[in-house]
């Protein structure tokens, strides 16, 4: 478990914003109508993205939108560790991940150069732009190590590339996600080596199948 | 030809992301391709040929997937039936259903509608972890293709009314264990429930729910058109059909490769993945199954092959096919115990063994990758790992304990040349650390 406290300083209020609103609507519609608490967990995202973190007055706003108790989203909001609790970089919340298969192939490396960079982790660099942090695995073990930062992936990553991409979010950039390697996904390095047979992609795949197998009626 | 697997049998022809994820794109590649014809036959020649073509469930656990489907009531009475599916992909070193979801959505949500029809289900969740932020927008994107198309949604060209719905997460490890999925899906902090009852009897809202990875429902559309026979040929008796598999760490070319089950482990590195960095000598050890299985040696990996039966047999697991290659540079105790963290980390606090004893091990474990322990820690250490296995609600106490265990089996020789290393370089050996934290 992961002890995890609101900020201390908070903001006086909170409220939605328009475009943060219709969203908030379109998800609750997507449950039945007497479980609108199933929306809470996209919601608290959605304030995230508003707010930049997850500020207590929100907290509150989402129960009563949601007709739930407070101590409910409360207890989901520090449950779940992608909820930000205080403020982090406004350029770039970036996340290395530090677990087993990323450790093995130098995440250690990037973390060095973030600290070197921006600071100790999970603190908010004196300029206010940026925070990073390690996090547990982030499913894109084939191209690690990598980092998430602001939503996506930076897969493939080298001290270098790691400082580079740094730099760019400094300067007020925005690199492009993905490998920097070259790689398109998580093919082979140098490419791949399976699916190359060009009958796959013709479109004979889409000739109607007449008979399914194993769909004649069974006779006695 | 490298590998065993043809790319003329290959289930995920888009596994790479070189061709269009559109429905369009998907359709040139098969999707779509008959299936009114299967649901006119019918949920029982569904569930039939799912159990015939041997697929067992391929988010760790291996469960057959017919079998599971066949738990579900067989009529609807007051509560309707669920399908959810688990796209909570987190299990380390594990990075398959992501790029079904990106790169080949349509096959998915074909699956959801047929396994959903075979359940009797007018409506689906897809429960994404929330880190897949690219992959959410893909699966949103192809769900409204699919119900522009009329392929789901009321009155669609099924004949069965269907709802999909992408729901996703907050970066819960936990959240993967179904019960804990489903109650963050209520809206709830992911903490497992008992069971019974089983979600089959009452799961998410307290309705009959059946929970299924990705790659299980999204293989099933291929399975159906082509046939069971065709699936259950590939692999062994038991362990059939094919299988994405994720290959990570000290391999010259770390990637995903669709391939047929019960591949031995040394081809598929060597075929697919440029072999071990250093050569096959300078291996040390595996983790076949994703971070919860056991490690296994390389004299093991020498013989072993991908599928539940072999990997059981050497007191390892299958698990997600999610390979962690380790080569001799590798400091194992460390690695494990990042591992160890891990389960630290991700423990939901609910059952105590779990809780105190994830915390426990990591600590002790730290200690032991430097040296500073006491050897007789080490059963110390093998026997708390015991007293967690098995005592927790869900399998995280489990999954947390069998790393630890594989290491000791394996490799207990190292944490004691580094204890005594650590001593042989101190002059005064004040006492030892006694694991009382």
């Amino acid at each position: 478990m992961s002890v995890r406290r609101l900020a201390k300083v908070q903001p006086a209020s909170f409220a939605f914003s328009k475009a943060t609103k219709a969203k908030c609507d379109w998800w609750i519609a997507k449950y039945p109508a007497d479980r609108r608490q199933s929306a809470v967990i996209p919601i608290l995202w959605l304030v995230q993205k508003q707010e930049g973190w997850c500020p207590e007055p929100a907290l509150r706003a989402i129960a009563e939108l949601l007709g739930m108790p407070y101590i409910r989203v409360l207890e989901v909001a520090t449950f779940y560790t992608m909820f930000m609790l205080e403020p982090v970089g406004s350029a770039a919340l970036i996340q290395v991940c530090g677990t087993t298969p990323c450790m093995l192939r130098g995440a250690g490396e990037l973390m060095d150069v973030c600290k070197k960079k921006i600071g100790p982790k999970d603190v908010l660099s004196a300029d206010g732009r940026f925070t990073w942090q390690e996090v547990e695995c982030l499913g894109a073990c084939a191209n690690a190590p990598m980092a998430q930062i602001n939503d996506y992936y930076f897969e493939d990553l080298t001290a270098d590339s790691m400082a580079q991409i740094i730099d760019d979010f400094a300067a007020g950039k925005k690199p492009k996600p993905g490998s920097r390697i070259g790689r398109t996904s998580s093919e082979p390095e140098g490419g791949a080596l399976t699916l190359t047979d060009p009958k796959l992609y013709d479109g004979s795949a889409a000739k109607k199948i007449k008979k399914l197998p194993n769909s004649d009626p069974v006779t006695a | 030809m490298v590998g065993i697997l043809e790319d003329k049998d290959r289930i995920f022809t888009n596994l790479y992301g070189f061709h269009d994820w559109t429905l369009e794109g998907a359709k040139s590649r098969g999707a779509w391709n008959a299936t009114r014809d299967m649901l006119d036959l019918g949920r029982d020649w569904i569930i039939a040929n799912v159990k015939n073509s041997g697929l067992r469930g391929r988010g760790g656990a291996g469960f057959g997937t017919g079998l599971k489907w066949s738990f579900m009531p067989k009529e609807v009475k007051d509560r309707p039936h669920y399908l959810v599916v688990n796209a909570d992909e987190s299990e380390p070193g594990t990075c398959k259903d992501r790029e079904i979801m990106r790169h080949d959505p349509q096959l998915l949500i074909e699956g959801c509608l047929i396994a959903s029809f075979a359940m009797q289900a007018h409506a689906c969740y897809i429960y994404l972890r929330g880190e897949y932020v690219l992959e959410r927008e893909r699966m949103e994107a192809a769900v409204k293709q699919a119900y522009e198309a009329k392929l789901i949604g009321k009155n669609n060209v099924h004949g069965w009314d269907f709802d999909v719905y992408i729901h996703h997460g907050a970066g819960a490890y936990i959240c993967g264990e179904e019960t804990a999925l489903l109650e963050s899906l209520e809206g709830k902090k992911g903490q497992p429930r008992l069971k019974p009852p089983f979600p089959a009897g009452a799961g998410l809202y307290g309705c009959p729910t059946t929970v299924n990875n990705v790659e299980s429902i999204a293989v099933v559309g291929t399975i159906l058109r082509r046939g069971a026979e065709w699936f259950a040929g590939f692999g062994r008796p038991n362990n059939t059909g094919t299988k994405i598999m994720s290959i990570s760490g000290h391999v010259n070319r770390p990637c995903n490769v669709e391939e047929a089950m019960s591949i031995p482990l040394r081809q598929l590195l060597e075929d697919h993945c440029g072999g071990v960095r250093g050569g096959w000598d300078n291996l040390k050890a595996i983790i076949p199954g994703g971070s919860s299985v056991p490690l296994i040696t390389r004299e093991m990996s020498e013989t072993a092959l991908m599928d539940f039966d072999s990997l059981r047999e050497m007191r390892s697991g299958l698990g997600t096919a999610a390979v962690i290659v380790m080569d001799q540079s590798t400091d194992l105790v460390r690695a494990i115990a990042r591992i160890s963290y891990f389960y630290k980390h991700e423990s939901c606090g609910q059952c105590t063994p779990c809780r105190e004893g994830t915390g426990w091990m990591w600590r002790v474990l730290e200690r032991m990758a430097v040296g500073e322990a006491d050897p007789s820690e080490i059963d110390l250490l093998l026997e708390v790992s015991t007293q967690i296995e098995g005592h927790t609600i869900c399998a995280l106490g489990d999954a947390a304990a069998w790393p630890v265990q594989g290491l000791i089996r394996h490799f207990r020789h190292e944490i004691e040349e580094r204890i005594s290393s650590y001593r042989s370089r101190r002059a005064n050996f004040a006492g030892h650390a006694i694991a009382a934290e």
